[in-house]
This record gives structure tokens, C-alpha cells and sequence, in this order.
């Protein structure tokens, strides 16, 4: 019976670029300003790095594929680098990447970076994939909105929601993430919206409109890991550790059998059940302190929060009016803005997550700091709600 | 041995629902060509971006053919058409791989003339009579393409029609016929060209039609042994009006009443089609059992074709047919559209609309019945269906190995589970609508939607489901064809009935 990852890797330091249509920085110049935030975080030389674990997602106007491109930017000292690519939740598959080099022992210390340069497409919204020589003869040649957009449809057939209330409950998600992103230096979009601005803006994707699609974004993050026993002879106090780092992948089952009923995630729920077991978690409502999550489109937070086990079944709509994920409700979610106005670099967007917690659990999140978090949560997908990737990472302050 | 009678055993239809208000042509254009004014009466169809002369086949052939999952029976396929969408890849076996037909079928094209349509029912006639074939599948469709400001972009419509050849349960008997070889160049598309270049009317109409319909229907009339004044439906497809084809009739000696409607108010002449669309709205309307009629189709000379009507006719009472078809419209008002999706405007289809098309024709091979047939699998012992099918299977519960056979779903029942309107994704037709369509027998594909009515669409809603274009690979002249969604209440509750505002 595996032992689990708790409490055998500790974070040593991590660093995230200005997200943003950064104009002015290629991949390379976004990765630079990730990992010499992280190693002077961490404090340590790049030779006592062992190996490296890098994301990124299209290499198509990215980096290209292969290692090189991190090692190469970073000038990394002839170490193993890793390219991993999971679609959206790339990121937490490089900080996965790091965490079990260390926890194997094969690795005292590693590094995580994710980076995305998406605004070299010349046009908006995500670059249009490559699905194969298969897919494309048969899939709808559809975008990311239009297929989270199917999740409004769908719940509010299971629950008999009409649309006027899910739209304004899902304008409210996008309402919370903006006043948080304004408090974000490192945010993409910092400026705050109404509900009556998200709910009138231009429709992407029926019902998703502009403020309920988050931002495309360039920009990078870093994580340095090793050993709380290291990290303590380093000296580091208020260590934060990883408790739990589960993935959960789709299998078909929701895009084939008709089992699924469309309005929730499948894996997310897996992901979400075994890494409270991995943490201990008995009660996620009140043990967790935030959370930031896959908010690629309003309507991904909202059945999300149900997925997590935050909010009861078919409960989300009013946890979300009531204010239980905003700055001041009972579980803080998106507070650095989350993809929605951080920004989604995607192969960054897991390590970004991982990033504010860290700070947040550190006490380092400046003007958004919230009051004593003790545990925190990060929920990173891939794909669309039909076949997707789901990883759900917590992490906490070191022995609690 | 007397020789056993040979006829038509069933029919199918198929219009596409668009039908263009000639009066927005005419009054766009009217700056240019006043003189089309008066033409601005009436409706004809017109295809989605999505449908060729193959994909409306295929329909025409699914209204013949109904539900069954095995079409084993059809031994032959004759498709007749001018517009078919390759010069060199076997048309008819695009339809044949959709139809999920036997590959045993002996499937040919019939090109090059408005007979066509006629000249390949011939052909199936002839297969049967002489024993080489007996089921044969007779397709006609034409989807031409036609320069702005033209009296054809007017006259013209879009439109397949579906009959099958064989000896038992004959719902009209052949009783004879001809075929005229003339090269009377009324018109023609030459080898390079999209459009047709055509002769003076009146010319067409005074030595053309006039003179060499009359011979054909005399050589029809002695070859099946039917005199002039036992025809009662004299079908010929004519763009000179209802008048002119009645005084064809006349001039050789039959009722002028008998002329039946050439569909120029409604639909538009459907090209090769069209000979065979008229017959099958005749025999829906007017024929009656012991009826003979008369099918006519000019070009290159003249097919006649004579038949007489069996009390079996009722069994296609179920059909859409033409007459189906013409009752499911939809009002197009926007003249742009018609020519954007003709590809007679130069638009700015955006970045995403970039991306290579290119066909994996090694893929496509491998997937064939998937991809044309729209075939998944159904687990032999748990009896689970999917799409597709693979080695081992989707059912959670039991991921059985090698146990599936190959399971149609083109014609079951299936609903809407989760769908949105899609404004960022190329679509030639936005907002781009697609969603996960559920089956009721079990199984489920995201695909695509066509023929929506944006704002009708919800959870819940039926759909039909239809084989359309899917890309175009404008680079290399290739298209891929894949199988769509349509909601089936938007187009019930939309649909006006009845005749086209005059």
C-alpha cells in the first residue's frame, strides 16, 4: 500500500513572471523571470539542482518540444530536464514531475517550470490545436469555450436551474475573480467588473460571454523542491509541504458511455476524493483553507466547487451568491485572481497556483494576504469536460 | 417464359430546407439588371455550405432505403449527376460507404448531362431486365453553381431524388422507352470552368426542346406500346414556363393537362435531378393506380421513359418524398449567404479558419465505416454500444476485450445531452453549434449540428442525424465528409408549410 507523498516534500522556493500579453518577453525571457525569483527564494546555487521538470503545452508557437528549450534558457548545469504536456494542467504535472524525484530520493533538490507564450498567434483567444490525423475527421472543429459552455446546459438540465439564474450565479464568479486579480501586481486583467457588465458583455459561447472566458495570457512559473529535512538545515522556517498530488484522467467513459450526464467532472471528483485521503482531509469544507482552481470559464469554478466536495450537490449556485469562495467568505477561492484575471499561460498555470498558495501560506501575499490559512488546495484540468485531465494538488503549512 | 415486369419498387426525396427569396436576388441585383425584376417571384432551395450533390444523395437514398440496418439487398447504385464533387474518386462509392452499403454493390457515376439523373435510371432498368442486378439504387442530385446576376442562380435549385429498380412489390411498372442522342449544345461547362455558358433561350426553346422532345416521345410511346392519349402525367423539367410545356404535350397529341408541375415556384430546377424529383411528386400528388406516365429529360438529346402506376404505390405513403421535403422550409432572405456559400464572395474568414485541412487518407481508410458509415461497436456480451468502436471496452464495468461487432447508428433515435453556440470557432455558418448527442438505445458522439435554428436549441431536443461536408480542404481540392446533429423540433417549429409567397 503506497504511503502517499505527505510531508515528504517540501517547497524551497518559487517565482512567476508578470502575466499578460507580454508584448515585450518570448518564452525564453518569461522562464528567466520565473526561475531567478525561485532561486533567490530558495537560495541556492543552479548547481545543486538535480534535475528539472519543464511544461509547456503548444509547441507549435511555443518553445518547440524536447528539454532543450529550459535548459537552454536557463543555462541549467547539463542536468535531466523533462518536457511534460497534459493539456491545461501541464504545470502541475512539471511540479509532479519535481515532487516525486524528490520523495524517490533520486533527486535532492528540483525544479518545476511551466511556460506559455500564447500572443505570438496574431489573432485572440487560444491557438487552434492539433488533434491528430484522426479527431479532426470526426470531432467538431469547436474552441475551449464552446465545449465548458456545455456544462451550463447540462446542469441546468440535472438541476432544474433556469438560465437567467445561472448566468448571473456564474457573472458572480467572474465578479469575485476580478476584485481579486485588482489587488494582484503580477495579474493580467486588474481591473473589477459588475454582474451586470459580465452578464451584458458579447457572447463567446452560448451562455458564456467575454468576462466569463479568462484571459490569454504569456507568462511563466517556477518551483524549487526538496526534503523538509533539507529545507530545515537550509534554515527556512514556516516550511510548506506537499500533502497530496493526485491526477485523474478521462478513459471515455464521459464522451462514450451514457452513464455521464454531462454537467460535472468526472476525474475531478476521483482526483479531489483520493488526494483528501492522501492528506487526511475528512471534512474539505472546513479543513480547507483556500482554494484556486481551473477557472478557465466561469461555469468550470462553478460545477467545480461541487466536484471538490465544497459545496453539496446541486449547492453551488448558492454558496457562489452567497459569497463562500469571495476574499472574506468561508473558503477563499481564485484570491490571486485565478485564471480567470491572473491570466492562463497554460503550460504555467498549475506552478502559478501552487505559487500563491505557497505565498499565502507564508504570509507573503501582500495586499490579498488572507487570515491564517493553514491548508490549500489546487485544482488544474485539462481538456474539456468531455475527456480531460484532472489534477488536484494540496499543500500546507509543514506539520499541521 | 413470359418476361417478368421490371419498375420502380420505392422512392425518396430529399431539398435542402433553405429556400432563397428570389425577391432578395432580384432586388440586390436590380441596380445591375433590371431586367430580372420580374423573375423575383417565388423560392428556390438552396443548399447548406455543408451539402454537395453527394451528401444530398445520400439523404434522397435514406428516405428510400428507411431504418433497416441491413441494406445488404441493394446489388447496384446509379448516381446521375453534373455536379459531382470528384472528377477521380468514385462519387457513388462515397454514398455506398455512407449508405453502409455491401461493398459486393455495383456502384457507377452517371455525368456529364442533364439526362443523367434519367440516363442512370435507364441503365438500373436495364441491369434488372437483364438480370445483373436486382435491387438497384437509383441516385440523382445537383447542387450547380451559377454566376451572380444570372437568370440560373434564379431558375436553379438544389435537390437529390432516390428510386430503386427491381421486380417485386413494383409500385410503377416500366413500360418502355427512349433515349435521343443529339449534340445540341444548349449549354455546357467546359473542363476548367465552375459555371455554365449558355445559348439564347429562344433558340433552345424553338430548336431545341420543341423539336427534339417531340421525337422522343413518339419513339417512347412505340417502344412501350402506350398511346398519346393514355398518358396522364407528361413530367418533363423546363424552365419556359407551365404554358410551354403543355403545348409540348399537345403537339404530340397529349392532354396538355397532363403536364405537371415543373416546381420553378417552390424549388428551382434541380439539374439532373430533376426529371426524377418531379416523378416522385407526381406519384405522391396526382398518380393514381393504372396511370401512365410520361418522364421526359432534355439535354444532349432527350430521355423518355414511360411507367404505369401499381396499387402498390401506397406503400410508400410513409415517405418524405418531394413533397416532405418541399413542406420542410426554411425562409432564406440573405442573397450574401447564397453567395457565400456558393463561394462567389471573397470573406474574410479569419485566423482560425487557417489551420490545414489536410486528410490523413491512411486514417480515413482504417476508420471507413466510422467515419462514412457512421458505424461504432456493440459488445457481444454485455451489450453495450459505443462510438467508436475500439478493442477494449468503454463499459465501466466490464472492459471486455475483442467482443464488438460493428453497430450502425445513423438512424437511431438520439437527443441533445449538453450543446452550446459557438462564436469563436471557424464556422461558415455561425454561431458554430455542437454538443454531445445521446442515443437512445445507448451510446453517445460529440458532433456537430447543422441546419439549426440559433435560439431554438436546447437540452432534451431530438436530433436527426445526416452525413455532411465536414472540412474543405481547399489546398488540395479534397473534402471530408462526416456525419451531423440536426434538432429535429427547431426545424418542426419553424418549418412554414405551404406554398412560397408569390
Amino acid at each position: 500500500m503506497a504511503t502517499g507523498i505527505k510531508d515528504k516534500v517540501a517547497i524551497l522556493g518559487m517565482g512567476c513572471s508578470k502575466f499578460g500579453e507580454r508584448w515585450d518577453a518570448g518564452p525564453e525571457e518569461l522562464m528567466v523571470e520565473a526561475y531567478l525569483e525561485a532561486m533567490q527564494d530558495a537560495g541556492i546555487e543552479p548547481t545543486q539542482l538535480d534535475a528539472a521538470w519543464f511544461s509547456t503545452h503548444i509547441d507549435e508557437i511555443g518553445t518547440g518540444k524536447g528539454g532543450t528549450p529550459l535548459s537552454l534558457a536557463l543555462r541549467l548545469p547539463n542536468i535531466a530536464v523533462t518536457r511534460v504536456e497534459n493539456f491545461c494542467a501541464s504545470g502541475s504535472e512539471a511540479l509532479r514531475g519535481a515532487v516525486y524525484a524528490v520523495a524517490s530520493g533520486a533527486a535532492d533538490i528540483a525544479l518545476a517550470v511551466g511556460v506559455e507564450k500564447l500572443k505570438d498567434t496574431g489573432y485572440g483567444g487560444l491557438p487552434v490545436g492539433n488533434m491528430g490525423t484522426l479527431n479532426p475527421q470526426w470531432s467538431p472543429s469547436g474552441s475551449a469555450p464552446g465545449n465548458f459552455a456545455q456544462l451550463a446546459s447540462a446542469y441546468r438540465a440535472k438541476h432544474g436551474v433556469n438560465k437567467e439564474d445561472l448566468k448571473r450565479a456564474i457573472a458572480h464568479v467572474s465578479v469575485k475573480s476580478h476584485a481579486n486579480g485588482a489587488k494582484n501586481p503580477k495579474a493580467h486583467l486588474r481591473n473589477e467588473v459588475t454582474e451586470e457588465q459580465v452578464m451584458g458583455a458579447p457572447m463567446i459561447a452560448e451562455p458564456l460571454g467575454l468576462f466569463d472566458c479568462c484571459g490569454v495570457s504569456d507568462g511563466a512559473a517556477a518551483a524549487i523542491v526538496t526534503t523538509p529535512e533539507i529545507a530545515k538545515a537550509m534554515g527556512k522556517k514556516d516550511i510548506v509541504t506537499v500533502k497530496a498530488m493526485q491526477l485523474s484522467v478521462s478513459n471515455g467513459l464521459e464522451s462514450q458511455h451514457n452513464s455521464w450526464d454531462g454537467s460535472y467532472f468526472h476525474t475531478a471528483r476521483i482526483a479531489a476524493k483520493k488526494a483528501y485521503k492522501e492528506a487526511g482531509i475528512d471534512n474539505p469544507r472546513e479543513q480547507v483553507s483556500m482554494i484556486e482552481v481551473h477557472d478557465c470559464f466561469s461555469i468550470t469554478e462553478l460545477v467545480t466547487m461541487e466536484d471538490i466536495f465544497i459545496s453539496p450537490e446541486g449547492g453551488a449556485v448558492k454558496d457562489v451568491m452567497d459569497g463562500f469562495y469571495d476574499a472574506d467568505g468561508k473558503v477563499p477561492c481564485q484570491i490571486d485572481g485565478g485564471l480567470k484575471c491572473f491570466g492562463h499561460p497554460i503550460g504555467a498555470s498549475g506552478l502559478r497556483m501552487a505559487y500563491e498558495m505557497y505565498l499565502q501560506l507564508q504570509g507573503r501575499a501582500g495586499e490579498r494576504q488572507l487570515a491564517n490559512p493553514k491548508i490549500g488546495m489546487t485544482h488544474n484540468l485539462g481538456g474539456a469536460p468531455s475527456q480531460n485531465v484532472c489534477s488536484v494538488t494540496i499543500v500546507g503549512a509543514h506539520g499541521v | 417464359m413470359a418476361q417478368q415486369l421490371v419498375g420502380l419498387t420505392a422512392y425518396g426525396g430529399y431539398i435542402p430546407r433553405l429556400r432563397l427569396q428570389r425577391k432578395s436576388v432580384v432586388q440586390a441585383n436590380a441596380w445591375v439588371a433590371p431586367n430580372f425584376l420580374g423573375k423575383g417571384k417565388g423560392e428556390r432551395s438552396m443548399a447548406n455550405w455543408d451539402e454537395d450533390a453527394v451528401t444530398m444523395a445520400v439523404e434522397a437514398a435514406r428516405d428510400l432505403l428507411g431504418p433497416d440496418d441491413d441494406r445488404s439487398h441493394v446489388d447496384a447504385l446509379y448516381f446521375g449527376s453534373t455536379t459531382m464533387p470528384f472528377r477521380d474518386r468514385l462519387n457513388s462509392g462515397i454514398v455506398a460507404a455512407a449508405l453502409t452499403l455491401d461493398e459486393k454493390v455495383r456502384a457507377v457515376d452517371v455525368g456529364s448531362t442533364q439526362r443523367a439523373g434519367t440516363s442512370a435510371l435507364l441503365q438500373a432498368v436495364s441491369a434488372v431486365k437483364a438480370g445483373e442486378a436486382r435491387h438497384a439504387l437509383v441516385l440523382a442530385s445537383d447542387h450547380r453553381k451559377t454566376k451572380a446576376v444570372t437568370a440560373q442562380e434564379l431558375d436553379f435549385g438544389d435537390g437529390a431524388a432516390a428510386l430503386s429498380v427491381g421486380t417485386d412489390n413494383v409500385i410503377a411498372n416500366y413500360l418502355g422507352g427512349a433515349s435521343l442522342t443529339v449534340d445540341f449544345v444548349d449549354h455546357f461547362r467546359g473542363d476548367t470552368e465552375e459555371f455554365d455558358y449558355n445559348w439564347e433561350e429562344r433558340w433552345i426553346r424553338d430548336e431545341g426542346f420543341a423539336k427534339i422532345v417531340p421525337r422522343a416521345v413518339k419513339a417512347a410511346l412505340e417502344d412501350s406500346g402506350v398511346s398519346a392519349d393514355e398518358v396522364r402525367h407528361f413530367v418533363l423539367p423546363c424552365s419556359f414556363g407551365m404554358k410551354f410545356v403543355q403545348q409540348l404535350a399537345k403537339r404530340s397529341g397529349i392532354d396538355p393537362e397532363t403536364a405537371r408541375d415543373t416546381l420553378a415556384g417552390n424549388c428551382g430546377e434541380t439539374g439532373a435531378a430533376h426529371a426524377l424529383v418531379m416523378l416522385i411528386h407526381t406519384l405522391q400528388t396526382e398518380a393514381k393506380p393504372g396511370d401512365k406516365v410520361l418522364v421526359l429529360q432534355f439535354g444532349g438529346g432527350c430521355d423518355a421513359l414511360v411507367f404505369e402506376v401499381t396499387d402498390k404505390i401506397a406503400s410508400q405513403a410513409g415517405k418524405r418524398g418531394i413533397v416532405g421535403s418541399l413542406k420542410d422550409r426554411m425562409e432564406e432572405t440573405n442573397y450574401m449567404k447564397f453567395l457565400t456559400f456558393n463561394g462567389l464572395i471573397e470573406w474574410e474568414k479569419g485566423m482560425r479558419a487557417e489551420q490545414d485541412k489536410k486528410t490523413a487518407l491512411t486514417t480515413l481508410y482504417r476508420n471507413e465505416d466510422m467515419l462514412m458509415g457512421l458505424v461504432g461497436g456493440r459488445c457481444k456480451e454485455t451489450g453495450v454500444v459505443q462510438f467508436p468502436r475500439s478493442r477494449i471496452s468503454v463499459n465501466p464495468n466490464n472492459h471486455t476485450v475483442d467482443t464488438q461487432e460493428p453497430y450502425k447508428f445513423a438512424e437511431k433515435k438520439a437527443k441533445i445531452l449538453s450543446w452550446s453556440a459557438d462564436f469563436l470557432s471557424f464556422s461558415m455558418n455561425p454561431p458554430n453549434h455542437y454538443g454531445m448527442v445521446v442515443f437512445d438505445e445507448g451510446g453517445r458522439i460529440m458532433m456537430d449540428f447543422t441546419d439549426v435554428e440559433p435560439g431554438t436549441v436546447d437540452s432534451g431536443m431530438e436530433v436527426k442525424l445526416v452525413f455532411r461536408i465536414k472540412e474543405f480542404d481547399d489546398k488540395r481540392g479534397f473534402r471530408r465528409y462526416f456525419w451531423k446533429a440536426v434538432p429535429i423540433a427547431s426545424s418542426a417549429a419553424k418549418s412554414q408549410t405551404g406554398q412560397a409567397a408569390e
